[in-house]
């Protein structure tokens, strides 16, 4: 037998080894290239690996800069709608909320905005960050090997993206909102079909828990993997959930309540140890509050109009447009020249999905923007990857990188 | 509610203080570069600030920005007198937000630049996060930062030559890597 | 001549083969991928032409599929993936980012990703729907089953050349 595993093994067999010997060994340079199936879209990550370790990274991020800044300086305000679309495309209401807010508040118009429009703002919000979710915890459990609870959770995206493409028109990238208000008002069906939609979503999250909370391999590859104290996670600029998961009770939606989120209830989850477990039970236990948050919103909601009734900012109805002259150019001044925005400068922040998702506007009088800079969580978030896989396995990359959920249209603006 | 933040600042720091305001709810302090530092090292440790969570730090090119007086009351159909800043006025500004979790605060710095000096200390060393913010902002603006542990470009290529952001750089100035040969196929 | 028609027909069964089993490489960058994991989803399944499971290495897969903005960056990271697949391969650009640059007219985004790689099928929407994506595929496996894609074109036109000085 001996004889045997000689010969198949070659010159040594594993008892000749030395258990003291070192076998030589150097570090070798690996790349997690800009093209990975890890649906994350393109950010590079030179890892230096010793054997199946990580020794160092340098996480490369930039490979879809798409000039959101640039382009805005160019557009007008209105225009620059669907260049936020395309920031965070898996919650792209809710860069748009934060986008009106920030115009609103260089306006003077964050009070003025009709309450109706709050709450529809609020309520799409939530849906968005419901589809953030939504994709962030399906793809991340693809990656690991959970192909099934990726397809229960993309089956749900679908009933919400036909649900606001019936509002807005589109299934993914809808410009919704608009300086002042929303475009348009809800559909008539929409209450009825929100909350069969929320019973049905209550139901794909029971089945997908069940699949994974308490699967060992799952549980195995995410719990202590990547753990963040949250000192440092503070002094990263970490925000979302995934300081959330660190311990630290930090949500805007609390801090700050922008819209009508201080008349809705609701709790923020926080975890403890901040590893990536912490950080995918933190993001179903928002989804669960998100939830909440809409059925009472569908409750309260008022009637009302959808957009502040100021000529300078919203446009004229159709019907006014079409037979009254001044209506017609007063359309056709904002559709040209674009809101006239008084010169200063101002900052608005909302709860993204992946935390503080903030818009510092600089606007000089004209319709333009002269800048509209987009604080985005996912680049600040993203800082902290190649700290955190230091010393851990490159099988763990992708579980802490999933969970960071970098968006790259967020992440290279 | 943060208006200490500001008292605080212009008690300590005086002259490096050049001007505070407070519009649209948002603090704001113009710091001198000199003393960006101290200023940055006094609203991390004292515990009155206690400024933990960096925000975002960008920059603003100021370069034939004509603020045009629009009022309330403007019609749309008037057009309105633009007023040019001064030309001895600073090109650049530097803007960092920082905010405090233990005191539910925040404040905005600005560092007024110039165009042929448009360099400062790096805050990294304090906070962890603007170590890519810093990145960004040099690649997009020029920004150079003092003592800055890694400083190269994070959204565009090296070969690139240029800072996009600047607003003598025109939108489509495209500086291809790479182009493939147009046959008849 | 009978050998002419036999190696058509011989050619039209192979297209038929592969236009039914493409595997494709999406080169995922941008919003344009959520739209192709709603296209791989059960709702518009893409199962159904054959095209269901990404191979994820270039050199096991024969449809690259561009999906979302390219930019200038990219453009080498592109060139390579494109060069890295074994022919016959077929290419189609998903979105109006990467067929013509869509809105993004700037110093990153690349006008379209047919300035790096030939394109077959172009899908314009920014995002496309799903139905708009499966009408492109049909239309991709009508290109390749009359042999018309451009490096079905390319082969037959070095075998054209080959052919032609060996005489």
């Amino acid at each position: 037998m001996a004889e045997i595993k000689k010969l198949v093994l070659g010159r040594k067999v594993v008892e000749d080894l030395d258990e003291d010997q070192e076998l030589p060994h150097e570090l070798m340079t690996v790349n997690m290239g800009p093209s990975h199936p890890a649906m994350h879209g393109t950010v590079r990550i030179v890892l230096t690996v010793d054997g199946e370790r990580v020794v160092e990274s340098d996480v490369q991020p930039g490979f879809l800069h798409r000039c959101f800044e640039k382009e805005s300086e160019y557009a007008t305000y209105t225009q620059i709608f669907p260049y936020t679309d395309r920031l965070n495309y898996i919650s792209p209401m809710i860069n748009n909320v934060g986008y009106a807010m920030a115009v609103e508040k260089l306006l003077g118009l964050t009070d003025a905005v009709p309450v109706r429009a709050q709450y529809i703002r609020v309520i799409v919000s939530e849906i968005s960050r419901i589809t953030d979710h939504l994709t962030c915890v399906g793809a991340s459990a693809m990656e690991l090997g959970a192909f099934t609870p990726f397809l229960y959770f993309l089956k749900a995206r679908e009933w919400l993206f036909e649900l606001l493409e019936e509002l807005s028109g589109a299934r993914l990238t809808y410009s919704y909102v608009r300086i002042g208000g929303v475009v348009s008002d809800l559909t008539p069906d929409f209450n009825q079909r929100l909350t069969d939609l929320l019973d049905k979503i209550d139901g794909v999250m029971l089945e997908v828990e069940g699949l994974l909370n308490n699967n060992r391999i799952f549980r195995d590859r995410m719990e202590g993997v990547g753990p963040f104290s949250a000192a440092e996670a503070l002094s990263f600029g970490l925000t979302g959930p995934c300081l959330r998961a660190c311990g630290v009770d930090y949500d805007v939606r609390k801090d700050n309540p922008y819209l009508v989120y201080d008349r809705l209830e609701f709790d923020v989850p926080v975890g403890t140890a901040g590893d990536c477990f912490d950080r995918y039970l933190v993001r179903l236990e928002e989804m669960r509050q998100s939830i909440r948050m809409l059925r009472q919103a569908m409750r309260d909601i008022p009637a009302g109009p959808v957009i502040v009734d100021d000529p300078r900012v919203a446009l004229p109805p159709k019907k006014e447009a079409y037979n009254t002259i001044e209506a017609m150019i007063r359309h056709f001044k904002h559709i040209v020249d674009g809101i006239r925005v008084p010169p200063g400068e101002a900052y608005a922040w909302c709860e993204g999905g992946n935390g503080e998702l903030g818009f510092f506007v600089v606007a000089d009088g004209t319709g333009r923007p002269w800048k509209c800079y987009c604080r985005s969580p996912s680049l600040i978030n993203t800082q902290t990857v190649s700290k955190t896989i230091q010393g851990h396995l490159i099988s763990d990359v992708v579980p802490i990188f999933g969970m960071i959920n970098m968006i790259g249209g967020e992440c290279d603006k | 509610m943060a208006r200490n933040v500001l008292d605080a600042l212009t008690a300590k720091f005086g002259g490096a203080i050049l001007e505070t305001s407070s519009a649209y709810g948002d603090d704001v302090a113009v710091v001198k570069r000199e003393s960006l530092l101290d200023v940055a090292g006094f609203l991390k440790s004292d515990p009155a600030m206690a400024f933990d969570l960096p925000c975002y730090c960008t920059c603003v090119d100021y370069l034939g920005m004509e603020m045009l007086t629009v009022s309330p009351t403007t019609p749309l159909a008037v057009p309105s007198i633009p007023s040019a800043l001064p030309p001895e006025a600073p090109r650049y500004a530097m803007v960092y937000e920082l905010r405090s979790i233990k005191h539910r605060h925040r404040v905005r710095l600005k560092v007024p630049l110039h165009d042929n000096d448009l360099k400062l200390p790096t805050l990294s060393g304090l906070w962890a996060a603007f170590n890519w913010l810093e990145r960004e902002t040099y690649d997009m603006y020029g920004v150079a930062f003092e003592g800055h542990p890694d400083l190269r470009r994070i959204f565009m290529y090296d070969e690139f030559i240029g800072h996009p952001l600047r607003k003598d750089y025109p939108k489509e100035r495209r500086q291809p890597l790479v182009r493939r040969e147009w046959t008849d196929e | 001549m009978g050998l002419e028609i036999a190696t058509t027909k011989l050619e039209d069964a192979a297209n038929w083969g592969r236009k039914f089993s493409l595997f494709t490489y999406p080169f995922v960058t941008a919003c344009c991928g959520m739209e192709f994991m709603s296209v791989a989803a059960p709702k518009y399944d893409i199962a159904r032409f054959g095209a269901e499971f990404p191979r994820f290495s270039p050199r096991q897969s024969d449809l690259l599929m561009v999906v979302g903005t390219i930019t200038e960056r990219q453009g080498p990271i592109l060139k390579r993936v494109y060069d890295q697949m074994a022919e016959p391969k077929w290419v189609i650009a998903f979105g109006v980012c990467a067929s013509t640059g869509g809105f993004y007219q700037n110093y990153s985004a690349m006008p379209g990703a047919d300035q790096v790689i030939p394109v077959d099928v172009y899908i314009p929407g920014c995002p496309p729907r799903p139905e708009q994506v499966l009408d492109a595929l049909m239309l991709l496996m009508k290109r390749v089953q009359d042999g018309r894609g451009h490096s079905q074109v390319r082969h037959k036109r070095e075998q054209l050349a080959r052919h032609g000085e060996g005489t």
